[in-house]
């Protein structure tokens, strides 16, 4: 294998941004066609390393938007086994998604076969790409914006239908129409302020401390209507940390089969690579839940046991939403009371499990401690509906529309965020009895937020306004 | 032609407009041998437009020209004949100065300058060539004088291809009546430069005797006023007002009615106009529903009945002028002495030039004022006094007088015409200085006085008479912390008759002047201890605690600007060779060619994505090729 090894050590020597990179870009999803990515200058090389096409035609020959029926096989020499049926898809630079030259192996034999298959481009020479790595390309190669760039990174880890959707609002400008519509009337009112400075004896007409202060205000309120999506909007993007808790037996785990049974088609199996307690996602009421089910809670001696319990404890602290189990045929004991009195009541449901059983739980004791309850039976699905009712309504989620421009990432929160606080100052400072150019500055510090928001600067926006507007000039 | 030797000189400079006499007095007073041609020797230092020096951002330069130890400051502090400080009230960093001077007298004045100043000589020619001799420049003048420079400033203003338009008629011809520089655009063409045709305009003057000016509002100077120099001892006195006046709906229809008989609108005139200096025929098309417009009736000296028009500009045929003139309350009898006109000329495109104001592909030539796509007689000596000094400095081997945006207006202005460029006459405003709290016209001898006098502008008496200035500053800086006012009635009657609350404890002057509403002046009567001080010295004191919060964050903004600033580009990067670059960003940059990062982040069509590319780039191959 000297020759790919070779290929292999030429590649990294190179700059990142030289590199050829790979990745599975299908998402870890179980079934179904499997696509592995190949970008940049040596993807086409690469490729024809690994397939093989049916007509015999190298992937290097072939035209961009083209594809061809073929295999794909290992490198080991001795045996060039087959890995499955394969189709190569060519997009030729710059018409590809990263501006660069991109091959897509298709197979369809599932998570495994696609494993190797990009083991096997792997040691044809490519890097393995960084999460958001292709985006990124496309972005420096302008095949893209940052607004767009960042939403597509959303739409890549987007778990949820709801949460596509957001996410699409965002690629398609949605917000950047938004921020948009803030920026222009924080244009025209500097502009306003820059004239009536700068022009002293033109007769621009004065803005009024009142009507300048209102102007703030409302701006202020667009802006806090944007950051309150921005932080529901990230319940559907990023979904919510849940941990299902109860005593053994309660129903955790029928309740969490229920759950993602429901779901199973986009139930999506996390490797465990950012959080160390492997979990499911499922969707309720559109919202993504990363389930935990967590160990029984109970006191124990069993010291593997004691493990478990502790991680849970710890889980149930950290977790934004706690699904409480109680069995509605067993009464509360004070070791009940004990763990729900843990509990933060705003962030929990209390479940209370098996309706089909005669009833002994006292549930107006229990109400009292955790006010968000609901009947369910885990074993028929009863009452589903409205826990779903329930969950959705705890998480705020109630009014949010995704398809409403809501902001996308940190960065962009941040942004979003010096705006306001920005404004906030403009009208503490007006208020405060200083000078307009005091306050002028702070809104032009808001403005050049705005713009760096959707990847902008501010340039000569508002004196071209000022000429546009304003009748100015000796 | 005959051709004879002239000799050799440091530093040429062409033109002796408001570019010309500080770029030729800089680099005679740092040592050079300079000589400076004019057309004409009566048009030294000519105010061909408003007789006027100031204005917002404008008075901010003329402050910063003086603190670097320029001349336009003292002139016009000699020559004002009223003064106004523009915008009190709204706020420390747009009062502006402005002064109506004596435009006559002003010429004698700078004329005289430069006439006295040792290593200058003041010489009427023109010149009609410049060719790259030895490492130097050739210059050769209409009447066959050869002379040999070092280093050569282009001041040209209007004189540049001038040409004036009235109506439908239209004439090679330089400002007011001058002789235009007819030769000199192709040779420069010849060398490479790249030339676009700018336009300006000017109103009509009028005959004082004509006017009536009982039907004409009074506008009355600033009484006590201050000088734009720190030089200046005693503030100049107000001699005359100016008047207001309006127009209204006949000024309107006769405009429209011949609308089409300006060469604006016929298309006579390809030149780009200011934006900001629009004649009066582009403001009542541009804005309609605007029933009139103002216009101020300035003096245009002391010794002449010419009264100038402001508002008024007009490349409208003779008769509409004197028609529509006549429609205005006050100009019913109007007599037109100099008729209004609009004049094209060339100019450079400054993104050709380096922060010096040197051309990066012409060592030694550099350009100022309206050569440089700018407008207005302060931007023009701002720029002829940065590439005064820096020719000096070239020639004597020195290091490169640069001042960035965080410095001053002047350094902004510079910045503006090298890195965005220009689409039309560039004016100095202060909206267009991110750090204007800073940057005020109250503390340009702070900020620039110390670099004038390094670079060597700033005599010992000026320099001592600064640092007296800075000393009493710190001094009361100091006792405004530690001076302790009791709370007693007197205190607390003068706070709540200024709106502010009254205390119940102790309070520092300090803290009290901190207060939007309190001034130095209000405390007067129970800040017994203050010494005797001056006024600026008070001014900027309250200004500094006042503005604190703001000027701190701005200072933190200008950290940041130049950490930025500090990364440097090599000369020799081929933007096309830079993947990620967007296609406009690549052009752009190896257009421009930005010294450092934070100039290549302020260009317009660079992106901060494109910024993002370059950074990366930077930081794998940068450090390899630098």
């Amino acid at each position: 294998m000297a020759g790919t090894d070779n290929k292999m050590n030429e590649n990294s020597l190179k700059s990142r941004q030289e590199r050829t990179i790979a990745a599975i870009s299908t998402g870890f999803a179980p079934g179904g066609i499997g696509i592995v990515r190949i970008s940049g200058k040596d993807a086409r090389v690469i490729a024809d390393r690994v397939f093989r096409g049916i007509s015999g035609k190298k992937i290097a020959d072939m035209k961009g938007y083209t594809a061809q029926l073929g295999g794909v096989f290992s490198l080991e020499e001795k045996k060039r086994k087959k890995l499955d049926d394969a189709v190569a898809l060519v997009f030729a630079a710059p018409k590809s998604y990263t501006g660069e030259d991109v091959v897509e192996l298709s197979c369809h034999g599932g998570l495994y076969v696609t494993k190797r298959l990009l083991r096997e481009v792997l040691r044809a020479g490519a890097s393995l790409a960084e999460p958001g790595e292709f985006t990124r390309r496309a972005f420096l190669n302008g095949k893209m914006d940052l607004t767009q760039a960042e939403a597509v990174m959303g739409l890549i880890g987007a778990q949820s239908e709801q949460s596509a959707r957001t996410a699409e609002a965002g690629s398609s400008g949605l917000l950047s129409k938004k921020i948009e519509a803030i920026r222009d009337e924080l244009t025209a009112l500097t502009a306003h302020l820059a004239a009536w400075a700068d022009f002293p004896e033109e007769d621009v007409p004065v803005l009024e401390q009142t009507e300048l202060c209102r102007n703030l205000e409302r701006m202020e309120e667009m802006l806090s209507a944007l950051l309150a999506a921005f932080d529901t909007g990230k319940i559907f993007r990023e979904g919510v940390d849940t941990v299902i808790a109860g005593r053994p037996n309660t129903g955790k785990s029928t309740l969490m089969n229920l759950l993602t049974g429901q779901e199973r088609s986009i139930v999506t199996q996390y490797a465990g690579t950012t959080r160390d307690i492997v979990e499911d996602t499922v969707q309720l009421g559109g919202i993504p839940l990363r389930l935990a089910d967590t160990a029984g809670l109970r006191s124990t001696d069993d010291p593997v046991e004691k493990i478990g319990v502790s991680a849970a404890e710890k889980r149930l602290k950290t977790a934004q939403l706690v699904l409480a189990v109680f069995d509605a045929s067993q009464t509360l004991s004070e070791e009940d009371f004990a763990w729900i009195s843990a509990l933060d009541p705003a962030r929990t449901v209390a479940v209370v499990n098996k309706t089909d059983l005669p009833q002994n739980l006292d549930t107006a004791a229990l109400e009292q401690k955790l006010p968000h309850m609901v009947y369910l039976s885990a074993l028929t699905g009863e009452g589903l509906d409205t826990l779903e009712k329930t969950v959705v309504d705890l998480l705020g989620a109630k009014e949010f529309d995704p398809g409403d421009g809501v902001l996308f990432t940190e960065r962009q929160r941040d942004c979003a965020f010096q705006a306001l606080s920005n404004l906030k100052a403009a009208k503490e400072t007006l208020e405060g009895g200083l000078t307009l150019d005091a306050v002028t500055v702070c809104i032009e510090d808001a403005l050049s937020a705005l713009y760096s928001l959707t990847g902008e600067k501010i340039s000569d926006e508002v004196i071209d306004r000022v000429f546009e507007t304003f009748c100015v000039g000796k | 032609m005959v051709c004879y030797d002239a000799g050799k000189i440091d530093v040429a400079v062409i033109g002796a407009g408001h570019a010309g006499i500080e770029a030729g007095l800089a680099a005679a007073r740092l040592g050079c041998k300079t000589s400076v041609f004019t057309i004409n020797l009566d048009a030294v230092g000519n105010c061909p437009c408003n007789p006027s020096i100031g204005g917002t951002a404008k008075g901010h330069l003329v402050r910063e020209i003086d603190a670097l130890g320029g001349e336009m400051g003292k002139a016009a502090d000699a020559c004002t004949l009223q003064s106004r400080m523009l915008n009190l009230g709204k706020g420390p960093a747009v009062h502006s100065l402005r002064a109506q001077i004596d435009r006559n007298l002003y010429s004698q004045t700078m004329k005289h300058t430069l006439e006295t100043c040792e290593n200058l000589e003041l010489r009427q020619a023109e010149v009609v060539s410049l060719q790259q001799k030895d490492g130097g420049w050739l210059l050769t003048t209409r009447l066959g004088a050869q002379y040999t420079a070092g280093a050569v400033i282009l001041c040209t203003g209007t004189f540049l291809g001038g040409k004036v338009f009235v109506g439908d008629v239209s004439y090679e011809s330089g400002p007011d009546g001058m002789f235009p520089s007819a030769f000199l655009p192709d040779s420069l063409s010849a060398l490479g430069i790249s030339l676009r045709r700018f336009k300006t305009g000017t109103p009509a003057r009028v005959r004082k005797s004509s006017l009536d000016f009982s039907r004409l509002e009074v506008q009355y100077g600033d009484e006590p006023t201050v000088p734009f120099s720190y030089d200046t001892e005693a503030p100049p006195e107000n001699k005359t007002v100016c008047h207001i006046s309006w127009t209204n709906d006949e000024t309107k229809q006769v405009i429209l009615e011949n609308i089409h008989r300006s060469p604006l609108y016929s298309g006579m005139i390809e030149g780009i106009g200011p934006r900001y200096c629009p004649s009066i025929e582009d403001k009542i098309v541009r804005f309609p529903d605007k029933e009139r417009h103002q216009l101020f009736i300035e003096p245009c000296g002391l010794n002449t009945e010419e009264m100038y028009l402001q508002g008024m500009s007009s490349s409208l045929p003779e008769d509409v002028q004197l028609a529509f003139y006549r429609t205005i309350p006050g100009l019913e009898n109007a007599q037109i002495m100099r008729t209004a006109y609009a004049i094209e000329y060339d100019c450079c495109d400054p993104l050709q030039l380096d922060a010096t104001l040197e051309f990066r592909d012409l060592p030694g030539l550099y350009g100022a004022g309206q050569f440089n796509g700018s407008s207005g007689y302060e931007e023009a000596a701002a720029q002829g006094l940065i590439a005064g000094i820096n020719a000096a400095r070239k020639l004597q081997g020195k290091s490169r007088f640069v001042l960035d945006r965080a410095s001053s207006y002047i350094g902004t202005l510079i910045d503006d015409l090298i890195t965005k460029g220009v689409s039309d006459p560039y004016r100095m405003m202060t909206s267009r200085s991110e750090y204007r709290l800073v940057l005020r016209q109250d503390n340009a001898d702070e900020r620039l006085t110390p670099l004038g006098r390094e670079i060597g502008l700033i005599s010992d008496s000026r320099w001592e008479k600064f640092q007296r200035k800075q000393g009493q500053k710190e001094q009361e800086m100091r006792r405004a912390q530690k001076t302790f006012f009791p709370p007693s009635d007197e205190l607390n009657d003068i706070l709540v008759s200024h709106e502010t609350s009254p205390v119940a404890t102790g309070v520092k002057l300090a803290d009290l002047l901190r207060r939007p509403q309190i001034t130095y002046q209000d405390l007067t009567e129970i800040d017994r201890e203050r010494p005797d001080l001056p006024i600026a010295v008070l001014e900027s004191v309250e200004i500094e605690l006042k503005y604190e919060g703001y000027i701190r964050r701005q200072n933190a903004d200008i950290e940041e600007m130049r950490r930025v600033e500090g990364k440097r580009l090599p000369e020799d990067i081929d933007y096309s060779k830079i993947t990620g670059l967007r296609l406009e960003a690549m052009e752009k940059l190896q257009k421009v060619r930005p010294e450092n990062v934070g100039q290549a982040g302020r260009i317009s069509g660079v992106s901060p994505a494109d910024i993002s590319v370059l950074l990366i780039w930077l930081s794998a191959h940068g450090g390899k090729e630098t």
